[in-house]
């Protein structure tokens, strides 16, 4: 069965599968990368306030 | 008790206000999220013309028009930076500039999938949609160019002309479908009325404050990795109790 066919047919499967899920799924992607780019930003914190903290003491 | 709007321009405070703020943001915008879906898909009748397809609009039109206020709010943030020197307003810019990237690109992917069933294309160099992902290129042309500059000050001027100058592009956006002749409909929502059901306002309005909410929870999160990074040679930082943790 072509996409024309099938859209027409299926039109709420085709605005949920091709834009609903599409935008929520990028949503979720940022999220995500939002919050591993917070976890890596303060390990390199973390891992520098040692540094200094180890070549004070 | 007044409020001292001032003391929240500092990296420094705006830090912690926006982690207070974040929960608040992120719970209101799931909340609305799930009531305008419910509006659009279980109260709003089926369109006249465009039977179920229409129900697009409830993701599609939300998109546009943030990706264009995005689009504003980071220019002037970076305008801000540029003039003033203000540390956060070029960080508020960079942090934005993704989600208004993202914003584009759905706006652009659900047209698509609205032009195809309708004008049984996925695209055509309409005004409206060749000057959308002109607006998608512009975000992406300042993502670009800040991360290829090393110093991060640098980077900001020169992101921030890019962002001031390509500005120009969203009245055109928002006019092309009054200047040109094009495929793209004119406005369904004037200053003068519309025309739409009531249900469909309610789910595109609740869908449009739900996608304000999304792009301010992660704007703020974003911002809040660039402040650590960026002053992570500073003591505050490292005074920090997630920091000391």
């Amino acid at each position: 069965m072509s996409l024309d066919i099938w859209m027409r047919e299926n039109p709420l499967s085709y605005i949920w599968i091709g834009s609903y899920a599409v935008a929520f799924l990028i949503f979720a992607i940022e999220i995500a990368m939002v919050v591993h780019k917070r976890k890596i930003t303060l390990q390199q914190v973390r891992l520098m306030r040692e540094a200094d903290e180890s070549e004070e003491g | 008790m007044a409020i001292n709007w001032f003391k929240y321009s500092a990296p420094t405070t705006f830090y912690g206000l926006a982690g207070k703020l974040i929960p608040w943001f992120a719970i209101s915008a799931a909340v609305l999220c799930m009531v305008g879906l419910y509006i659009g898909f279980v109260v709003a009748p089926a369109d006249a013309q465009q039977g179920e397809f229409y129900r697009i609009i409830f993701i599609h039109v939300p998109s546009s028009i943030l990706s264009m206020f995005l689009y504003l709010i980071m220019a002037a943030y970076a305008a801000m930076g540029l003039i003033f020197n203000t540390r956060l307003s070029s960080m508020m810019a960079s942090a934005i500039a993704p989600t208004g990237a993202l914003f584009a690109f759905i706006s652009l992917w659900t047209g698509a999938l609205w032009g195809k069933p309708m004008w049984g294309a996925w695209w055509v160099w309409d005004a409206r949609l060749t000057s959308e992902l002109i607006l998608l290129f512009l975000y992406l042309g300042f993502i670009s160019l800040h991360a290829s500059i090393d110093d991060p000050r640098r980077a900001d001027r020169a992101a921030a002309l890019l962002a001031i100058v390509g500005s120009v592009n969203v009245p055109i956006i928002y006019f092309s479908v009054q200047w040109w002749n094009t495929l793209h409909q004119g406005s369904t929502i004037k200053f003068t009325g519309t025309s739409m059901h009531i249900a469909m306002q309610q789910a595109m309005f609740t869908m449009l404050v739900a996608c304000w909410l999304y792009a301010i929870t992660v704007t703020l999160m974003r911002v809040r990795s660039i402040i650590l990074e960026r002053e992570r040679h500073t003591k505050w930082i490292t005074e920090l109790a997630e920091v000391k943790s």
